[in-house]
Formats: structure tokens, C-alpha cells, sequence
């Protein structure tokens, strides 16, 4: 009898642990580095209190956070993050929502197949596939040069390292992760509900409106985050794809961190980021949980 | 209802509909009478559901027309249509509370704010739901959640009001009083009411007149008792009631009847009607409560002797199974209403089973 609440306490520790020791412990070393100043050495940054002295002291600074607020670069790219995000994840919703509407009203047999196609792309290295888009998208790539020997333009569009860019590769890297809980949500749908819209005169568009994406919000939530989130902190996307005016957060990160070797501004960009992304978070809990109750 | 508007009000002219090889409606024409409260009875699979989807307008007939109070419906859209339905799952929306599903619909006709509160207002009223207006579905029993639904098909006063299996859901006390429940509300709104059902005792409690259906057919037509007392073929009487069929070939034309040799209890049968030849083959359907059982020989035309096999109480009434030398088995019901006369009944007792012809029904198909 002994052995089974211990047992029981086991089972419930190991994803605290889990918990604990991979997203926890890292994020307290970030914050703590964030706090830190700047040197040369290994590591590259202050230690936070100060033995060298009679009694230990204090030595953490707000000096990172205060560049964070006063250089303009920073917020800047914040602004431009969330709107390259907000506007990926919109993208997304209208392109992924008849999408996985389609794949949830096909045929049983077919929903599997369709489902693959959309997961498809998984299956290769992210990182070729946004080459690929630099071979389709070049002054010479591709598409430019089917535009130009069709004779629909004259001389190649400006397709790569711009905004245009950028938005392609996000939604493209995106879209699945609003297609997949779409669908989720959608192919629990009960179809009754919209015989029985129709039936007390709701045209397909108003029983749409009323019934279905109600029914269907919290697949748009939980899509929308998945998109958005990591769109916010996207490095690789706006570094191969974007130009030399495209300013993304996770851009200045990689740049703080591997060219700057500023350790502590980089944390203290990471931590920022992870308060902004916080926020949307703990609002779509909210209205969900309101949406359940 | 009035007997008066006699006029067909919905009309279906060899209406057909296939789905793959299969023939779910086959030519069925039929037709309702205006505040008529009119049940489609059937077994699963009949085509029932399937005539009731095409009257809502969810499928589109392959061949024939559908009339409504005169006009062809083809082509109208279900949101279009004067009919509202009933669903079998009630398909009520979660997300809205029970005063929101029933303004479903007047919300859709872009009435006033006001109008479309009083009106779900009386609907509620109507069934009873007033004080759980708010309530959503999940918060609702069984019994709440179907008078939700039906409250929601009757808040746009349709000129036909289809009922899915309306009480399919319900367990067994609740579905008597709901199937007086829909009667009366029937009776009070004036609508006619078109009930699918596949339970035969459903259908005849509540429909003044009611179709039955199989295989896509529409076998016979007419009011519970017609129905009941006088089935047009072997299928009608073995699915409505229970029935005993003896089959046999006809030998004798008489005053009070036809006479049938009847092979399986190697003996003869009368049974009242005529019209048929001599030598065809035919059935004898008799209702097992129009057989006298009794310990003494019957001084009826019909009488066999055989042997009490079981006996089961059904509490209003006892259901007993008396084998004949044959073997075969004859079902009798005997209301218990204590009468001293007859004989104490066990497995293993010798009776005597005897009808009139008249208590028969001469089935030719």
C-alpha cells in the first residue's frame, strides 16, 4: 500500500521534471544572462553577484533592457515582427480555413490522402525548402522566367529579397500548422447542425457565420497561435528570403548574439519577446476558456 | 383538425430517388390532408427518412414532383421552403442557449428584436421550457433538449412541420407522455405534421392517418384503425401489431365467406371476404386478441385444438403460445381482467382456439 501513492507521485513528477529541467532551467539562465553586462571572455558576460569583494554584492544591471527601450531598432523590429506575424497569420487563416473545410467535408477515403499532402512538405529538410523558393522566386528563377518568355512582363519582378518574399515564405512554412487544427475542429463538426440552419432559412453564407465558424473557433485559436507565435521569432525565413530593409526580431537576435557576441542583449531581446508573445497567449486562453464555459 | 379541408395540401407524384444501385424511394405517390397529423411508418431502410429529406428539401428528388399547399417545390432551397423539421439528433446548436435556437430562425427573417422575443417567448411557453430559457443544450435532459427542437420548428409557423423519429431519443415513460405532448400542441398550432417513425405503437397513438412504407414503396395508406383492422398484405399485417398468418388455397365461395385449405394445420379455415378464384393461394391474418381460447371445443367456424407452449404476463394482458398437433405455433393475447371462466392456464394444458370469420383478414398479397 506504500508503494502505490509513491508510485502515483512518480508518474505525476516526471513531466514537472521534464518540465523543470528543458523549458524552465533554460529560460532562468537566459534570464539571468540578461541581466548581465557585456565582456570580453569566456563567458561572455558579467556574473550577477559580486564575490570579489568582502561581502557579495548585487552586480545584475538593467543596462540591456534599458537599450532594448531607448535604441529604436529594437522596437522597430518588434512592430515589424508582429505585423510580418499578424499578417502571415490572417494569410494563413483565409488560405488554410476553405482548406481544411474542403478536406473535412471529402469523402472518408479521400480525407487521409489530402491530409498527407498537406504534411507532405514535413517530410523534407525546412531549410531546402526555403532554398527552393529562392530558385522560384530569383530575377532569373522560375517563375520570372516563365513571365518573361510567356511575354507577361518584359523584364524579371522583383520577387526575392523584399517583403513579398517574406510572406511567401512564412505562409508557405506555416500553413500547415493552420490547416492540421482547423481540420481537427471542423471534421468534428456535426454536419446536422447546418441541414438544420438551412432548414430555418439560413442561407449557406449566414448558417456559415452563425454556425460553423463559432463551432469552429477554437480550431481558429489554436491555428492562429501556432502560426503567429513562431512566426514572431522567425529567423531562418526573413535571413534567406527578406532583404537587406526586412527587420525581424529573431533577425537582431542572431545578429546581437553571433555577430555582437552580446550575450546579455540578446537574452534580454529573447525575454522581451517571450513577455510580448505572452500576452496574445493568456487572451486566447481567456476567450476560449469563456467560449467552453 | 377540420375534416373540411379535405383537399390534398401536400402532394408527392411518383416521387423516386436512387442512391447508388439502390432505390431508396421507388415511385411513391401520396397525399396529406391540410392539418392532417400524418406518420410514415416503416422499418429502417424503408425510404421514410429519405422522403422526408426531400420534402425539407436536403435531396432533390431523381424523378416525380412534390407538391406543397399547391406549389412545386423543385429547385427551392431548403432555406427557401415553408417547411421546418425536426431532427432525430434534435441537431440543436450548442453554442447558443435554448431562448437562441429557438429564435434561430426568426432571426433569419430579420424581424424586430421585439417580435422575435415574444415569439420565442410563446414557443417556450408552449412547451414548458420558459424558465431553462438560458440554458444551453448540454445543460438540458433529454426530454428538454426534444421540446427545445420542437419549439425551434414551430417558431416560424411552417405550413408543414416534419418530424424525424421525434421520439426515438426519449426512454419509454417519457415517450408516452411526449407523443400526447406533441398531439396536443398539434391540435393547438394547427400545423400538419408529417412524422417519420419505424415504432408502429408511435404512429398509432399519434397520426390521424399514416402511410406504410417498405422497400421504397408506399404499401397502404389510411387511418390507424384501417390500417390495423384491415391490412392490405401480409407485410402491413405482420409489421403492425402482432398478427397470425395462416396460409392456404382458396376451395370454397360461401355466404360468410371463402373457405381456405389450409396445408400447415391440415384443416380448414372461413374467413369473411371475396373477390377471389377458387384454387389461388391467399392468407388469413388474425389479430391475436380476436382469438377465443377455452377448455372446452369452440362453437366457432374456426377452432384448433392444440396445447398451452408459454404463457408471458405483459401485466395489462398475457401473450400465449399454444401449439397446435402441427407443431405450429398460434399467438393469443388474453386481457386480464380476471375472469373466472376460463381455463387456469400452465404449459403442457390442452385448449381450444376458435374465431369467427370476421376476425380474419383475406390477404392476396
Amino acid at each position: 500500500m506504500m508503494g502505490r501513492p509513491w508510485g502515483r507521485g512518480a508518474v505525476i513528477a516526471a513531466p514537472y521534471l521534464w518540465l523543470g529541467l528543458f523549458a524552465l532551467l533554460p529560460l532562468a539562465i537566459v534570464l539571468k544572462i540578461s541581466f548581465a553586462e557585456s565582456v570580453l571572455g569566456i563567458p561572455p558576460y558579467t556574473p550577477l553577484i559580486d564575490t570579489g569583494g568582502d561581502t557579495p554584492e548585487w552586480a545584475g544591471t538593467l543596462e540591456s533592457y534599458r537599450r532594448l527601450i531607448s535604441d529604436s531598432l529594437y522596437w522597430r523590429a518588434y512592430l515589424s515582427s508582429i505585423g510580418y506575424a499578424a499578417g502571415t497569420t490572417a494569410i494563413c487563416l483565409l488560405l488554410g480555413y476553405p482548406m481544411a473545410y474542403a478536406i473535412a467535408r471529402a469523402p472518408k477515403a479521400w480525407r487521409v490522402t489530402l491530409l498527407m499532402m498537406v504534411i507532405l512538405p514535413f517530410w523534407t529538410s525546412f531549410l531546402l525548402r526555403v532554398y527552393a523558393w529562392i530558385g522560384l522566386l530569383k530575377g532569373n528563377g522560375f517563375i520570372n522566367n516563365a513571365l518573361v518568355s510567356l511575354g507577361l512582363v518584359s523584364e524579371p519582378l522583383p520577387l526575392l529579397n523584399n517583403s513579398f518574399s517574406v510572406y511567401v515564405g512564412l505562409v508557405y512554412g506555416y500553413l500547415p500548422f493552420m490547416v492540421l487544427p482547423l481540420y481537427a475542429q471542423l471534421e468534428r463538426l456535426d454536419w446536422t447542425l447546418l441541414e438544420a440552419a438551412a432548414d430555418l432559412g439560413a442561407r449557406p453564407w449566414r448558417a456559415f457565420l452563425s454556425v460553423t465558424l463559432p463551432l469552429s473557433w477554437p480550431g481558429v485559436a489554436a491555428g492562429s497561435l501556432l502560426v503567429f507565435i513562431p512566426a514572431v521569432g522567425e529567423f531562418v525565413i526573413p535571413e534567406l528570403l527578406g532583404g537587406p530593409d526586412t527587420l525581424m526580431i529573431g533577425k537582431v537576435l542572431w545578429d546581437e548574439f553571433f555577430e555582437n557576441h552580446d550575450w546579455p542583449a540578446a537574452s534580454a531581446v529573447a525575454v522581451a519577446m517571450l513577455a510580448l508573445l505572452a500576452l496574445p497567449m493568456a487572451l486566447m486562453r481567456r476567450s476560449l476558456s469563456e467560449e467552453s464555459a | 383538425m377540420s375534416e373540411a379541408a379535405a383537399q390534398p395540401f401536400v402532394r408527392l407524384e411518383g416521387v423516386a430517388k436512387r442512391f447508388g444501385a439502390t432505390a431508396a424511394v421507388d415511385d411513391v405517390s401520396l397525399s396529406i390532408e391540410r392539418g392532417a397529423f400524418f406518420a410514415l411508418l416503416g422499418p429502417s431502410g424503408c425510404g421514410k427518412t429519405t422522403l422526408l429529406r426531400m420534402l425539407a428539401g436536403f435531396e432533390v428528388p431523381d424523378r416525380g414532383r412534390i407538391l406543397i399547399d399547391g406549389a412545386d417545390v423543385a429547385g427551392v432551397p431548403p432555406y427557401a421552403r415553408p417547411t421546418n423539421m425536426m431532427f432525430q439528433s434534435y441537431a440543436l446548436f450548442p453554442h447558443m442557449s435554448a431562448a437562441e435556437n429557438v429564435g434561430f430562425g426568426l432571426r433569419q427573417e430579420r424581424l424586430p428584436r421585439a417580435a422575435i422575443d415574444a415569439r420565442v417567448a410563446a414557443m417556450l411557453d408552449l412547451v414548458q421550457l420558459r424558465h431553462l430559457a438560458q440554458r444551453r443544450p448540454h445543460q438540458l435532459s433529454g426530454g428538454e433538449r426534444q421540446r427545445v427542437a420542437l419549439a425551434r420548428a414551430l417558431a416560424k409557423e411552417p405550413k408543414l412541420l416534419l418530424l424525424d423519429e421525434p421520439l426515438a431519443a426519449l426512454d419509454r415513460k417519457l415517450r408516452e407522455e411526449t407523443r400526447l405532448e406533441l398531439v396536443r400542441i398539434q391540435h393547438r398550432v394547427g400545423i400538419t405534421f408529417l412524422v417519420v417513425t419505424h415504432d408502429q405503437e408511435e404512429a398509432m397513438g399519434m397520426a390521424s392517418r399514416m402511410a406504410v412504407m417498405s422497400k421504397g414503396h408506399v404499401v397502404q395508406v389510411g387511418t390507424p384503425a384501417d390500417i390495423y383492422e384491415r391490412p392490405s398484405c401480409r407485410f402491413v399485417a405482420d409489421f403492425i401489431g402482432g398478427v397470425n398468418l395462416f396460409e392456404g388455397r382458396v376451395v370454397e365461395t360461401r355466404a360468410d365467406g371463402v373457405a381456405i385449405d389450409c396445408a400447415e394445420l391440415d384443416q380448414r379455415l372461413v374467413v369473411a371476404g371475396g373477390g377471389v378464384a377458387i384454387g389461388s393461394t391467399v392468407a388469413i391474418a388474425v389479430r391475436p386478441e380476436r382469438i377465443e381460447l377455452s377448455a372446452a371445443p369452440s362453437a366457432l367456424p374456426n377452432r384448433l385444438a392444440g396445447r398451452v407452449a408459454d404463457i408471458s404476463y405483459r401485466g395489462e394482458a398475457s401473450s400465449v403460445n399454444v401449439a397446435l398437433a402441427t407443431g405450429r405455433l398460434v399467438r393469443v393475447t388474453l386481457p386480464n381482467v380476471g375472469r373466472t371462466d376460463e381455463p387456469r392456464l400452465a404449459p403442457g394444458i390442452a385448449v381450444w382456439l376458435g374465431w369467427a370469420p370476421e376476425a380474419g383478414v383475406l390477404l392476396t398479397s
